[in-house]
């Protein structure tokens, strides 16, 4: 079973994108299961078209701790199975601790058991590795490959240069590689270029450019993954591209992560057209 | 033979504690809150720490010390403990029916978030704080600070919550003292008693963690102070914190929060401390010193006087909170002793530790505060440049019976001794107690270890 984490700025595409190369690989004949650890619980919401009944946390909170596997793990598209950790309202609580404590229970009810003969298990995790909890997903080799969405813009570079800082001392001490960088495209000057050279810098790679098209919103206004929705169109194959080129990647690194001055020298190179 | 292993000299650390010389900040939170007269003192958090609190302050009271729990759970800890908190309201009023709640964080609560000053207005929004009771709280993260910090954070909640200014001064003194005994608590108002000033004192322990044995269990027992005196120091005419780095939180805020003026002094401890206590509370209220207290005092300089010889030159060492650290230190001085080593796990912050030492003992003393000072450095130091005499808590008579020094028993925690919370330490009468405690450990020694031919009938 491969296990992967994708991690990524806010907003920037992750959960979308994720659920899409997962409905791919589905496509391929793939078992893959879905772990959100987002507290807003709608990392499966396009492969379960509509949101998760129950969280991981919710029902821990109102069932205890002997909850079975099967009251939290639904499944989507073509098989995928699918959980959702939760977690507390915006504001209160402690949602890394969430992740945590999720991701234990998970592992303690056998989630990742051989008997689900699983090829692969994605993270999709909240936003930055602001604390702990968000790197639970790549501690003690539980992920161990690390996919950054990222954009041609100065945040959601910056964010991705701050995570490979977290899979660089996780790498250190354990297994977690980052697989790639996943351009979600923005329609930045000079993009694809920008973020190629970006990921050379950090020792990695550009995976994929996926370029932007209004089918994706349509299809999430639908529910939907963009294969789900309408598989013929030249963005369900983009993301067909993007999970072949998962599957097939060989390039695990432990990334270099830049200094400020240098990602800044980077965008005034590539980012302003001229 | 138990901590025998100490290498003698400072090793160099950057890093680690090992047997720390303080202890958590709900402990004093804990213990200041049962300073109010029928208080349940209440910790936010899981329930071992407020198992460890009460625990602690029960084995050093020997009284049972009651406090309840938010009980955490693993759901808590990601949800946010607002939904135990309130469950535990309802049930602390309707079972235990205290007046006040005073609640303290914890670890856990402070590194989730939660934010008690909106909890507790959601709990007096629906109607879970009943007519007439109150819910105070006091952020108290273990992390940062001590014990000593906890239990000036919960004497400022105090403030915080209840004292209000009317505009009418009521001509009381507000006193506030530091982390200290009851026994202490009760000498200080006797002084102030006895020179006919009009007071207000909290947190007072005094009758609650030293109460009778009379055949009935109180839940609170009689002793506190009560609500309506914490309000009404916002009326009062000055107010003097008793130990700056416990009690200063609390009269900064009685100045800003009331405009009372506000003085500091040390805790007084020994003759030069209770001196300047004596005088300050002279010169605010307009009173003269009595007879009764120049013959307390009187009574001390003389014992020391006659006995002068058997403590002049004696080294000592000590271990403890800054606010005793300081007027100890002075007594010391006062008695001819010669201090080589003073250290505090408490970080002294803005209280002047080690320069005010200094002025005492000039460079030959050796201070340590702050986190990295722990038991283990202590031993070394001592081990380096045998004292004496160690003066400090219980955790220290593993390196006194090791090195064969003699221990007296001051601070926080004793759980091996008894006697602290009924017999002072501070004003004169305590400053008696404690020199004679003294005296005799060095007596007792002298007896002991004087050739057969020197031993003397008459000392």
């Amino acid at each position: 079973m491969r296990k992967i984490a994708i991690y990524g700025k806010g907003g920037i595409g992750k959960s979308t994108t994720t659920q899409n190369t997962v409905a791919a690989l589905a496509e391929m004949g793939r078992n893959v299961m879905v772990v959100g650890c987002d507290p807003k619980a709608d990392s499966t919401r396009l492969l379960l078209n509509g949101l998760a009944q129950k969280t991981v946390l919710d029902t821990l909170r109102i069932e205890g701790e002997d909850l079975d596997l099967d009251d939290v793990v639904k499944t989507g598209f073509k098989g995928t199975r699918c959980v959702e950790s939760g977690g507390p309202e915006p504001g209160v609580g402690c949602a890394g601790r969430g992740i945590i404590t999720s991701i234990n229970l998970l592992e303690q009810l056998g989630a990742f058991d051989p008997k689900y003969k699983l090829d692969y298990t994605f993270y999709d995790v909240l936003g930055d590795v602001v604390c702990g909890g968000f790197a639970m997903p790549i501690r003690d080799g539980k992920a161990e490959e690390i996919y950054i969405v990222c954009s041609g813009e100065m945040m959601a570079m910056y964010a991705a240069n701050n995570i490979c800082k977290g899979i660089r001392k996780f790498a250190e001490a354990g297994t977690v590689r980052l697989g790639g960088l996943i351009c979600n495209s923005r329609k930045t000057d000079r993009e694809d270029e920008l973020i190629i050279a970006l990921a050379e810098k950090l020792g990695t790679q550009m995976i994929h450019f996926v370029p932007r098209d209004n089918v994706v919103q349509r299809a999430e206004i639908n529910k939907k993954t963009v294969i789900d929705f309408d598989p013929a169109v030249g963005q369900a194959e983009e993301y067909r591209k993007l999970s072949r080129a998962v599957e097939s990647n060989k390039l695990f690194v432990v990334p270099n992560p830049l200094e400020i001055s240098e990602l800044e020298t980077l965008l005034m190179k590539f980012g302003i057209a001229d | 033979m138990l901590l025998r292993h100490t290498p003698t000299g400072l090793s160099e650390r950057k890093a680690l504690t090992i047997n720390p010389a303080k202890t958590c900040q709900p402990i004093g939170a804990m213990y200041a809150a049962l300073g109010l007269r029928n208080c349940m003192p209440h910790s936010h958090g899981s329930q071992g720490c407020c198992a460890y609190h009460r625990s602690s302050l029960t084995r050093h009271y020997n009284d049972p010390i009651m406090s309840t729990t938010s009980s955490f759970s693993e759901g808590s800890s990601v949800f946010g403990g607002q939904a135990n908190i309130l469950e535990s309201f309802t049930n602390i009023f309707s079972l235990y029916n205290p007046d006040i709640i005073a609640v303290n964080t914890t670890c856990l609560s402070e590194v989730i978030g939660d934010d008690l000053v909106q909890i507790i207005k959601k709990a007096a929004e629906d109607k879970k704080i009943p007519e007439g009771k109150t819910v105070i709280h006091a952020n108290t993260p273990s992390f940062k600070g001590s014990h000593v910090t906890g239990y000036a954070n919960m004497a400022a909640a105090m403030v915080k919550y209840f004292a209000k200014n009317t505009g009418k001064c009521n001509g009381k003194i507000t006193l506030i003292p530091s982390f200290i005994e009851p026994s202490d608590m009760s000498e200080m108002k006797h002084i102030a008693s006895e020179m006919g000033i009009k007071y207000i004192m909290y947190p007072d322990t005094s009758g609650v963690v030293n109460g009778p044995m009379d055949g009935h269990f109180r839940m609170y027992p009689k002793g506190g102070c009560p609500k309506e005196s914490v309000v009404a120091s916002g009326d009062s005419k000055a107010a003097i914190a008793i130990g700056r780095f416990g009690a200063m939180s609390a009269t900064r805020l009685l100045d800003t929060q009331c405009k009372v003026p506000v003085h500091a002094v040390d805790l007084p401890i020994g003759i030069t401390a209770t001196d300047i206590f004596v005088d300050m509370l002279r010169k605010i209220a307009g009173v003269s010193v009595p007879e009764s207290i120049r013959l307390e005092r009187g009574q001390l300089v003389d014992v020391l006087c006659d006995m002068c010889q058997y403590t002049y030159g004696k080294k000592v060492s000590l271990l403890g909170d800054p606010d005793i650290l300081l007027p100890m230190v002075q007594f010391c001085k006062d008695a001819g002793m010669e201090v080589l080593h003073v250290l505090t796990g408490t970080p002294p912050g803005k209280v002047k530790l080690e320069e005010r030492i200094r002025e005492l003992y000039g460079d030959k003393v050796i201070v340590k505060a702050g986190l990295l000072c722990d038991m283990f450095m202590f031993q070394q130091l001592v081990q380096e440049n045998k004292p004496d005499l160690i003066m400090g808590n219980t955790y220290c008579k593993y390196m006194c019976r090791d090195l064969d020094i003699p221990l007296l028993r001051i601070g926080f925690p004793i759980y091996d001794r008894i006697g602290q919370s009924y017999v002072p330490m501070v004003g004169y009468r305590g400053g008696m107690h404690l020199l004679l405690k003294i005296l005799n450990i060095f007596m007792d020694r002298q007896d002991r270890d004087a050739e057969e031919e020197n031993v003397e009938l008459i000392m």
